[in-house]
């Protein structure tokens, strides 16, 4: 790779973000108590009610859950990308490197999502523009941060499409979107996000659209440059197959709360909260032979007027009178783990 | 059912009792067209380029396979939503190519379909009680001579649906009862065999499990015969009796569930497996990982020989030759279509007891 004068890692020299005081022996990034509200006709929904984690470099930690859990909200909102409105941010901190980022001005904003967080998204296709060639839109970044010029962010661009495996680069850069098949057009994304040298990346869903084999592909690339590039990743899933395979820590969301955090060989282990524990039950393996799968009765609350006490109870086998009232904490679990539930210990126990 | 595996798959062109579905040989091209006001033809895409099972009656097959396989196209030849350009597909003893419309319409009284995504499947304007009433406006002697008013709420009741609700629009359900509203459509006119394409690939993880369940109860009570397409692994292991691995068109390797998963020998097959995520990390480091190259060829122009060649880590000069036929290859107790087959373990199945606890 020919080095440029412009020094990618720390941003050109005319970066606004200079002046920031990123503390570099702060962890990657903290999640403190973040509430994101949605205003809606019949009332307000909380998206996301109160969720707290934490990331440090070459660290994967995957977000699990179901559609409507709020997952990909809480990767908007570290993001900055939420519409505002109809969604409003009533609460909590985004701490990069020490920094708030929820109340960083907009304009300097722009240029932490660009250099030191990505998000790669669930659909390529729709995430791409059709009508300008990959390259260019790769180039983008590269013009408008960096300051280079066409000749050299299209050099960059091939460079990017060669790191992420798309074949004979050089002339693909020119070809567009819908040139490209679903696993090549995800490997372009990744080309994009890390095109600036982030030190974190979101992935909602980064493979849930493609074919095993080509998310096989995809999964094992993403891996291979987070460990080259010591990145910090955050990867939103409801596949507990993917999380399973990549992911050091886990955080299972449920109707906006973080139910239960993990180490992932714990989680799979030992769940300690019911929720965690059925959906491991209920899901078919390839590596088990048919019995009955448990089901999960029931259906996630609406999050405009849901249940009092804890949001799963309804759901529950493990429910008694106290949860219908009590709005479970966030329980400290031996071994560094959290549950929100009142009965983690019988969860664990049984 | 048998467990006679080598009749299961070479069953005597006679027409065995047991069998509900013959489909041989079976190709569907679509023409590929250029011009505007000439059209003439520049080609065909193989969609389904002669595939041949049995199905047996209370028997599940599972068809799997990526994105463009052939797979949903082969469950449209089924239900004769498309007319196969060769080949035959025999329903109960009776051909289903070449019939007229009204015979088409007596005959698909015994197969069914349930469709993926269950909110594109239901007409937004139309109240439960008509969807799922619907078949009964084309087979009315269906009804036997019941109340169709009380047939609808039983059918509502068998999917575990209220069947006070039968007034109600799909919009006021959630996406596993709407797919419930899709099975009690399918189930209405009694059939024998019900094709599923895709039934739970739209539904979250912790309802998946709510229908995988309820269309083993339903084969349970009703004697059903399901040909289960979809392309999660893990699923159809669950659900499938039998599983037909298809790629670009072709089946590529067709066995019992065990031998399929257990001992596959087709590279396809071992690497469509082993691509599948376990969820257990501890199989982190243990598990064999194939990792493809490159991406499926186009079914316009295919290549020569085996499909899978291009991509094959196996493939030597003759399989860009001669196309492996699919059939029992030596060591190996099921069909499979490459001249290198070699069964080979790649998930490897815990010894794991009847309780699912650790």
């Amino acid at each position: 790779m020919t080095e440029t004068k412009t020094d990618v890692s720390a941003g050109p020299a005319k970066s606004p973000l200079r002046g920031v005081a990123f503390d570099e022996s702060a962890p990657l990034l903290e999640v403190e108590d973040l509430k994101v509200e949605f205003h809606t006709r019949d009332g307000i929904a909380k998206a996301v009610n109160g969720v707290s984690f934490s990331l440090s470099e070459g660290e994967t930690l995957g977000i699990l859950g179901e559609s409507g859990c709020g997952k990909s909200v809480t990767a908007q909102a570290i993001m900055g990308i939420l519409d505002t409105p109809p969604a409003r941010i009533a609460g909590g901190q985004v701490r990069f490197r020490g920094v708030d980022l929820l109340t960083m001005d907009e304009k300097l904003r722009r240029h932490v999502r660009a250099n030191k967080i990505a998000m790669i998204f669930q659909d390529a296709l729709s995430s791409l523009n059709p009508v300008f060639t990959v390259g260019w839109q790769l180039a983008e970044s590269f013009r408008v941060h960096q300051g280079a010029d066409r000749k050299q962010a299209k050099v960059r661009a091939v460079e990017m499409l060669d790191l992420v495996g798309i074949p004979a680069a050089k002339n693909r850069v020119n070809d567009y979107p819908h040139q490209f098949s679903g696993g090549m057009r995800q490997r372009v994304m990744i080309a994009m996000a890390l095109s600036l040298k982030p030190d974190l990346i979101i992935a909602d869903e980064p493979t849930t659209a493609l074919d095993v084999t080509v998310q096989a592909q995809v999964m094992q690339l993403l891996a291979d440059l987070q460990q080259e590039m010591k990145l910090g990743l955050i990867l939103i899933t409801h596949d507990m197959g993917v999380v399973a395979d990549v992911a050091d820590k886990i955080c299972v969301m449920y109707a906006g709360n973080a139910v239960e955090q993990a180490d992932v060989y714990q989680i799979y282990e030992t769940p300690a909260h019911p929720y965690t524990k059925a959906l491991l039950e209920s899901i078919p393996r390839v590596d088990q032979k048919g019995q009955e799968l448990t089901v999960i009765k029931g259906l996630p609350p609406a999050l405009v007027n849901p249940p009092p006490g804890c949001l799963f109870h309804p759901r529950c086998t493990y429910a008694q009178d106290r949860c219908k009232v009590d709005v479970p904490p966030l329980y400290p679990v031996p071994g560094g783990r959290a549950s929100a539930c009142h009965y983690w210990e019988e969860v664990m126990g049984k | 059912m048998t467990t006679d595996t080598a009749q299961v798959q070479q069953p005597t062109p006679g027409d065995d009792p047991d069998t509900v579905l013959t489909v041989r040989d079976v190709k569907k091209y679509f023409p590929l067209r250029q011009g505007i006001v000439f059209q003439r033809t520049i080609g065909h895409v193989k969609a389904v380029d002669g595939v041949s099972f049995e199905l047996r009656k209370g028997e599940t097959l599972g068809v799997v396979g990526e994105s463009g396989c052939g797979k949903s196209t082969l469950g449209r030849l089924l239900m004769g939503l498309e007319s196969p350009t060769e080949g035959s597909i025999k329903l109960l003893g009776h051909e289903m190519a070449g019939l007229k419309p009204g015979e088409m319409r007596r005959l698909r009284r015994d197969i069914q379909i349930v469709l993926q995504d269950p909110y594109s499947s239901l007409d937004p304007r139309m109240t439960v009680g008509d969807i799922v009433g619907e078949p009964f406006d084309i087979h009315p002697e269906a009804l036997e001579g019941r109340e169709r008013r009380k047939v609808l709420q039983d059918l509502l009741d068998v999917v575990g649906l209220n069947p006070d609700h039968i007034n109600r629009y799909p919009h006021q359900f959630s996406g596993g009862q709407r797919q419930r509203i899709g099975i009690a459509r399918a189930l209405s006119l009694k059939p024998k065999v019900i094709v599923c394409d895709e039934p739970v690939s739209a539904l979250d993880v912790s309802v998946q499990a709510q229908v995988v369940n309820l269309f083993e109860r339903l084969q349970d009570e009703f004697g059903l015969s399901y040909v289960f397409i979809a392309h999660d692994l893990s699923v159809v292991r669950h659900i499938a009796d039998r599983v037909m691995v298809m790629y670009l068109g072709k089946a590529v390797e067709l066995g019992d569930e065990d031998q399929i998963y257990g001992t596959p020998t087709h590279p396809y097959t071992q690497a469509l497996l082993s691509a599948v995520p376990v969820p257990d990390p501890r199989m982190k480091g243990r598990r064999d990982h194939i990792v493809l190259q490159g991406d499926v060829p186009s079914p316009a122009n295919p290549p020569s020989g085996c499909r899978f060649r291009t991509r094959c880590w196996k493939a030597e000069d003759i399989c860009a030759e001669e196309e492996p036929l699919l059939q029992i290859r030596e060591g190996s107790d099921h069909l499979s279509a490459c001249h290198f087959a070699k069964p080979r373990e790649i998930i490897h199945t815990e010894a794991e007891p009847e309780g699912q606890d650790a």
